[in-house]
């Protein structure tokens, strides 16, 4: 039996799920502790601080508002005091303003939350009032890409929503937070889709895992068979078949059109850790403030998986798991394949950090680069159809209205190119460049 | 504690090009084996000669003329001269082998701007310089004699020369069919010919080998051998007395060295499977064009240099599919 995949390209790199037995573990608040909440852990608009230095908040406390359409609302994830408003390095590298909190202990939440853990299956709301829930309670994308998810659920004129699909892929190695949640958190996932599908008006809704989860699917289908129009597919283990794009294809054959989003296709992809996090802000009144990370590694002492609060220094994850190792060469926020190397362990975790992947010294730094030999490896690996050789070298000779003529833009940003280069050419670093310069070029022209 | 702060991705498949040559000369060995095996010492005098000829010439334009780092590890240089080799005949005189690699490294490579950059096969540019400079040498070919260590090997006409010069003098091809080893010695290897394109058995194990390292794909030996073998029996059919037929030409000439390892080069090939089917074809249509009605016995040497010529625009042209286009 075959199983769904993208269309083309890919590659399969080790998987090295070091984690994916690791029941999630709570990393409770630190008395006295720093919690440091950028404004900006979503794509859009950075938010605007609405606390000032000294302020009493809870958990739950709204810190920032929303900046705009595309943006979202920053709640605190500790009880405390607001020590000050300061800049902060993020994951990103750059520094980011970011609300201060010396944790109280008490861990005291607002009144508005439900704290019981119950499971509440029955769905009160109607599709207006979850996609204001949604908003209000600061609710991105946990897929790693931190899109609002209101703006998904805001079907724009002209379209129609036919599918949502739930995105259990997880197909960058070593991450293993989503497979644990469809594991453990099942139910209250279920109850996130049913809601998901409430508020957009579809009645069918596809959950795509990755093959190599089996237990996971397992339990899914368990609980999918209860409902009406849900279903469970597992898909091929081949990267990034977690990718938006590629995931439609896969699942129902339609190719998103280049430069439109998923919804020209009548689909809405979210996350399985979004969906239980619509669960909590629908059922619970819950804001977006805490999520799993995965701390792993091969030089780790304990690989595992955490729910952590927002704010925390990955300091606290990585302590968890034994240390950090004597060989670490690099510390990555993400993936191996996208993720972000960061510079020391203080940084928050935020909406966007999906796993903590510590790597040793030998595994650190990349090969030397050599001549392209015009294997066509980059090209044949490339999901997106584009020609990762050529845009490099358009990129070394700045020539950016051809890498524009040559769909530069259509990239995702996979990383599958420079993995698979026999010549250890830096095919995205040069991709990005071409992006970036398009980009800049576009704004210029429609300045003019 | 050092930290690295690089870009995505920050895990690499562990290709390597090292690992691609390596593969490749691991490939040609079962048919330079079977040159030793029927070509004795000519044979590894031309290959020796050809490969550290090519090596010194590399790291000599590298030092003294481009004055950049030295490049001869990464083994190209080496399969240059390999194939170089297997594309002369055993008794070539070592002073025209010699120039035989100056002009494919120098003139075939690294005028280009070195690996990478070259539009032509640099085996093939040395082997057709040589046949157009030492017609006599470069077409006198030793009869295989099983472990022939003498220096003096007699010589006589290839199977393409045996029927290029019958088909002139007015024979039917099955009078000379009969007049040449088997369809069976010439897969073996037991006729005259270059060292490389004597044995198709040995030939073909090197190309499964590469096949399933995943340093070829199927495209371009299957396109290349196919419309040859179209073409031909389309004319063996039209008319059987003056067109050999699709058996005799696969199995004669560099059709299968060409189809194997040298049509297949990456650096002048194209990017895409549709491209590489286009080149693939357009190589096996030539080789039977330039037999059939050509001066040369011998087609495959310029179809692959003539289709390389259009490796660029086929690139240009044949792109691959981009999702959601």
């Amino acid at each position: 039996m075959s199983l769904k995949t993208f269309p083309k390209g890919g590659v399969h790199p080790e998987e090295n799920k070091l984690s994916a037995n690791a029941a999630i573990e709570i990393i409770e608040p630190q008395e006295k502790g720093l919690y440091a909440i950028p404004v900006s852990q979503h794509i859009g608009a950075p938010a605007k601080v609405v606390v000032k230095k000294n302020d009493v908040v809870k958990v739950g406390t709204l810190l920032a508002q929303s900046g705009g359409f595309v943006s979202a609302n920053i709640h605190s994830s500790v009880s405390g005091k607001v020590k000050k408003i300061d800049v902060v390095t993020d994951s990103s590298g750059y520094k980011r303003e970011a609300v201060i909190i010396q944790a109280d202990g008490e861990d005291a939440w607002e009144e508005s939350i439900v704290r019981s853990e119950e499971l509440i299956s029955e769905i009160t709301a109607s599709a207006d009032e979850i996609k204001k829930k949604v908003s209000e309670f600061g609710i991105v994308g946990l897929g790693g890409a931190t899109f609002p998810a209101h703006v998904k659920l805001a079907v724009p004129d002209g379209e129609k929503a036919e599918y949502l699909m739930i995105n259990g892929v997880e197909c960058e190695p070593y991450l293993t937070s989503d497979h644990r949640m469809m594991l453990e958190k099942g139910e209250e996932i279920m109850v996130g889709i049913r809601i998901l599908m409430k508020a957009l008006g579809v009645s069918k809704a596809m959950i795509g895992i990755e093959n190599n989860k089996p237990d996971a699917i397992a339990n899914m289908e368990k609980i999918a068979s209860k409902y009406e129009g849900i279903s469970v597919h597992p898909l091929k283990v081949q990267y990034p078949q977690g990718g938006e794009k590629q995931l439609i294809a896969a699942l129902i054959g339609r190719e998103v059109p280049s430069g439109k989003l998923p919804i020209h296709v009548g689909c809405v992809v979210q996350n399985v850790g979004t969906a239980f996090a619509v669960y909590e802000a629908i059922q619970k009144n819950k804001p977006m403030l805490e999520r799993v990370v995965t701390l792993t590694g091969k030089s780790v002492a304990n690989p595992g998986n955490y729910m952590v609060r927002m704010g925390t220094p990955i300091e606290q994850l990585v302590a968890k798991s034994g240390g950090l190792p004597e060989d670490t060469g690099k510390i990555i926020s993400g993936g191996p394949m996208m993720g972000k190397a960061i510079a020391s362990t203080e940084v928050p975790v935020t909406k966007g950090t999906s796993g903590v992947l510590i790597m040793k010294q030998d595994e650190s730094k990349r090969g030397e680069m050599n001549p392209c030999i015009r294997c066509a490896k980059c090209v044949s690996v490339c999901p997106a159809g584009l020609e990762p050789f050529l845009l490099m070298t358009l990129g070394e000779k700045r020539l950016w209205e051809r890498a524009e003529q040559e769909d530069t833009m259509d990239c995702i940003e996979c990383g599958s190119c420079s993995f698979v280069c026999p010549s250890d050419r830096p095919l995205l670093d040069y991709i990005r460049l071409d992006k970036s310069k398009v980009i800049e070029n576009r704004r210029k022209n429609s300045s003019k | 504690m050092k930290l690295t702060l690089s870009p995505s991705p920050h895990i690499h498949s562990g290709n390597s090009m090292t690992k691609v040559m390596w593969t490749v000369v691991i490939a040609m060995l079962p048919a330079l084996l079977v040159s030793v095996y029927y070509f004795g010492l000519g044979a590894i005098k031309v290959t020796a000669v050809a490969v550290a000829a090519s090596v010194f010439f590399e790291w000599a334009i590298t030092k003294y003329l481009l004055q950049k780092d030295n490049t001869i590890m990464d083994g190209s240089a080496i399969i240059t001269g390999m194939l170089l080799a297997f594309n002369l005949p055993s008794n070539l005189p070592i002073s025209i082998i010699i120039i035989g690699a100056l002009v494919a490294i120098g003139i075939g490579k690294m005028s280009f701007g070195g690996l990478g950059n070259n539009p032509f096969n640099p085996a093939l540019v040395g082997r057709v310089f040589l046949l157009i400079s030492f017609p006599v040498h470069m077409t006198s070919w030793p009869v295989p004699e099983v472990m022939n260590f003498a220096i003096d090997a007699t010589t006589g006409a290839t199977p393409l020369g045996v029927m290029g010069e019958g088909l002139r003098n007015g024979e039917t091809v099955s009078q000379i069919m009969d007049k040449l080893p088997t369809l069976l010695d010439m897969a073996t290897g037991a006729i005259g010919g270059s060292l490389g394109e004597v044995s198709a058995i040995a030939l073909i194990l090197g190309g499964l080998y590469m096949l399933w390292k995943k340093v070829i794909t199927w495209h371009i030996p299957v396109s290349m051998l196919l419309s040859a073998a179209v073409l031909s029996g389309i004319l063996n059919l039209v008319n059987p007395d003056i067109y050999a037929g699709p058996g005799f030409h696969l199995l004669t000439g560099g059709m299968l060295l060409g189809a194997i390892f040298m049509a297949t080069d990456m650096v002048t090939s194209p990017m895409t499977p549709k491209g590489q089917i286009f080149f693939g074809v357009g190589i096996g249509l030539l080789t039977i064009i330039i037999r059939t009605w050509g001066a040369y016995p011998e087609g495959v040497s310029f179809a692959i240099l003539l289709m390389n010529g259009w490796t660029p625009l086929i690139n240009r042209y044949m792109k691959p599919k981009r999702f959601g286009k």
